[in-house]
């Protein structure tokens, strides 16, 4: 299913007949953003603790498209999102459109966020506007053509942008998956894509080339990926410490990654263990 | 005490401008890996009581903490020689050059360490959950560490 026009008729009304005061819980609101692992690109590399909550962007991303530049999207009502209002946050997030109907580069992972129930939306905007100000000015992408023609991401979005579940799952998992396939946007690095850059939903999870420097990110399937040996207690506890079963730790990108989960709840991390035990396994290629 | 600990440890990477034969290169990355080896034994026993693994034993965990505070003031004065990075010796070693080209950065991680691992030998022997809390800095130390300086495995 595609989020479709309705849902906007229904929010529209929604707003108009409560207003802007109806808004997200914020303290629910952090425990998305940690979720939706927002940290990791935009703020500062070097951050450590409460200074990754500063969204002032600017991390480079080198791409085969590109080289990506991450936006400010911290509250600042001219560098960053403070202007924006609720609606226009989600249509960013689940349509990858900005506030003046322009298409986002997929480097913003809005084909997983498409997912997010609209509660946790809902509370993510209202932390965000909670987040410090930076005055940092974005600056441009620094993409060649074709692919600066964004207009060409409406058909992209077309092939590529739906907010159904990839896999169907027992019940019980419906959370891992939420966590996985939604907010957490595990895919964005772990699954191969076409080369139209969309996502092998085949291959879901088999592992990837690294869009961003040398060596592969990892098959995280069971049966033939790299972590097969892993029990469900040990994925859950390298999400929240960093420690590997050999107790070697977590580096390079993914290291952002556990700052976010460490800060998720004991159950989500186990939810997100327990749907990745029962991915479909992938061969290695 | 601890102010004591970083000042020599920054001696130690601050004399690491002085050349050194290649077979003492190996031995010297050799010596960071047995280090490394270590902390990975005895968080390992810490990790299994934590995940569950194994039942929680005040003592041990109160010892074992206390072991890996020690290893993380170790100073190895000598271990870090340049020309002992990833860039110089491929396959052999994975600390990036950024350790030597940006020291004494690499100080402040040194710093959390020593900080997270006497945290939690301060709290390791009373009762699991305050031992479980006092893991996650330990590991973050880590991380902080190893996603800066750390070269990827392959």
């Amino acid at each position: 299913m595609r989020r479709g026009g309705w849902r906007w008729g229904v929010l529209g009304l929604a707003l108009a007949l409560s207003g802007p005061a109806a808004a997200g819980d914020a303290v629910r609101g952090e425990a998305v953003f940690w979720m939706a692992g927002c940290a990791s690109c935009h703020a500062d590399a070097a951050a450590e603790g409460d200074a990754r909550l500063i969204q002032s962007g600017g991390r480079r991303f080198e791409t085969e498209f590109g080289t990506f530049i991450a936006p400010n999207i911290s509250s600042d009502p001219t560098h960053g999102l403070g202007a924006w209002t609720e609606a226009a946050f989600v249509r960013a997030m689940t349509e990858g459109v900005s506030p003046d109907g322009a298409n986002y580069y997929p480097a913003f992972p809005y084909t997983s966020y498409t997912r997010m129930s609209d509660a946790d939306l809902s509370d993510l905007w209202a932390f965000m506007q909670t987040l410090p100000a930076s005055d940092r000015a974005s600056e441009p992408h620094e993409i060649g053509f074709p692919f600066s023609m964004r207009f060409t991401l409406t058909f992209w979005k077309w092939l590529y942008l739906d907010d159904a579940p990839v896999i169907t799952v027992d019940a019980g998992l419906e959370r891992g998956r939420y966590l996985v396939e939604g907010p957490g946007h595990c895919a964005e690095c772990h699954t191969p894509r076409s080369v139209l850059g969309g996502l092998d939903t085949a291959r879901w999870m088999g592992g990837a080339p690294n869009p961003d420097g040398k060596g592969r990110i990892p098959n995280i399937t069971p049966g033939a990926g790299e972590f097969s040996g892993w029990s469900v207690e040990d994925i859950a506890y390298y999400l929240e410490t960093g420690f590997t079963p050999d107790y070697d730790s977590v580096g390079g990108s993914m290291a952002a990654v556990v700052s976010n989960t460490a800060r998720l709840t004991s159950e989500d991390r186990m939810a997100i263990a327990r749907y990745l035990k029962a991915l479909p396994a992938v061969q290695p290629e | 005490m601890k102010a004591t600990v970083l000042a020599l440890a920054a001696l130690a990477i601050g004399v690491a401008s002085v050349p050194a034969v290649s077979a003492d290169l190996d031995k010297a990355v050799n010596a960071r890996k047995a280090q490394m080896a270590l902390y990975a034994w005895n968080l390992g026993q810490l990790g299994a009581m934590a995940k569950g693994a194994v039942p929680y034993n005040a003592e041990v965990a109160k010892a074992t903490a206390e072991d890996l505070a020690a290893l993380a003031s170790v100073k190895g004065p000598t271990m870090w020689p340049a020309g002992s990075d990833a860039t110089a010796m491929p396959g052999v070693s994975r600390a990036k050059l950024e350790a030597w080209s940006t020291y004494p950065a690499i100080i402040e991680k040194n710093d959390m360490m020593a900080n997270a691992s006497a945290a939690l030998a301060a709290v390791a022997g009373d009762g699991l959950d305050a031992m479980r809390g006092a893991v996650g800095p330990v590991g973050g130390a880590c991380k902080s560490c190893h996603e800066t300086y750390r070269a990827p495995k392959n």
